[in-house]
């Protein structure tokens, strides 16, 4: 775990690889959400599959600087269907976000290394697929099942 | 499946344009072929995403990647196409399988290549195979990275 990891909840931790345009890792963060675990998220967008997925883990990012990471994890797993840039700074309005700041932040090389050490940390972890948990050092890739569930509700 | 050390068997392929990759284009780079069992399984689509995600990484390193497939080359056209990948897809189809059976990746009661990687020098010898216990498994991309880290230790 890195100190600038985006980490939330406490209880076992789950290391999660997630591309924010990706069905599955929606569905992933709404059965996570109901578990009490420590949740690390961790950037993998795969663009040639989801062409905004770049662009939306640098604004997830951006969110985070201005302290909303999580806020703006919730918004954009919760409604993949409006991801253009005015959706962008509708959801920074509606979170009290700086939207210039915002806008700034976002197209940052600070933001774009960021993502992409996530990504190459997946990569040399052996994710091929989103999502992909990580507990106790095992990948589980795609939405977790019903065994993984039942183990982290305790 | 052929064993690293070998000579790479010649091959001659049309890609998903119907321009031919030959093994001699491959000389002087390192080379993944990726062969895959079909275009549209939902699988190798995960499969070369990722891949095409660390392209830049590896060309930095010399390296290229393809796909091989039992597929004609218009269908792998539209599969590149909806995966939005660069890769490029080679047709295995004709006559089938001729490519896959000299690598020993031929699985001859499905018609198809097995799931499996194989890392060609820039000299046109096998330096390095991986074939997961099951085509369902996925090769991750820090396989090839690891196979060219050994190469270059």
């Amino acid at each position: 775990m890195g100190e600038d990891d985006h980490v939330r909840g406490d209880g076992p931790l789950v290391v999660e690889y997630a591309d924010l345009e990706c069905p599955y890792c929606a569905k992933a963060n709404l059965l996570l959400a109901e578990l009490p675990v420590r949740r690390a998220f961790r950037h993998f967008p795969i663009v040639s599959k989801h062409p905004r997925a770049r662009v939306l883990a640098h604004a997830l990012e951006a969110a985070g600087l201005q302290g909303r990471f999580w806020e703006m994890h919730g918004s954009l797993l919760g409604d993949q269907g409006h991801l253009d840039d005015p959706h962008l700074w509708e959801r920074c309005a509606r979170l009290g976000l700086d939207v210039g700041r915002f806008d700034a932040d976002r197209r940052s090389d600070a933001v774009a290394e960021r993502v992409v050490r996530d990504f190459r940390s997946g990569v040399r972890a052996g994710v091929m697929t989103t999502p992909t948990l990580f507990v106790d050092g095992v990948a589980h890739p795609g939405i977790p099942d019903d065994s993984l569930l039942a183990r982290l509700s305790g | 499946m052929i064993e690293a050390g070998a000579r790479a068997p010649d091959f001659s392929l049309p890609d998903q344009d119907g321009d031919t990759v030959s093994l001699k284009d491959l000389e002087g780079q390192y080379s993944v072929l990726a062969f895959f069992p079909a275009a549209f399984s939902p699988v190798c689509t995960d499969q070369l995403s990722v891949y095409e995600e660390v392209l830049p990484e590896l060309r930095a390193r010399d390296a290229a990647v393809y796909g091989i497939s039992v597929d004609g080359a218009f269908a792998l056209k539209a599969f590149q196409a909806s995966i939005g990948t660069t890769i490029p897809l080679l047709s295995d189809f004709h006559p089938k399988g001729e490519v896959a059976q000299a690598y020993g990746v031929w699985v001859p009661e499905r018609g198809v290549a097995t799931r499996a990687l194989v890392l060609i020098d820039p000299d046109l010898s096998v330096r390095w195979t991986y074939r997961p216990p099951s085509p369902l498994e996925i090769p991750g991309a820090n396989l090839i990275f690891d196979a060219l880290d050994a190469v270059a230790a």
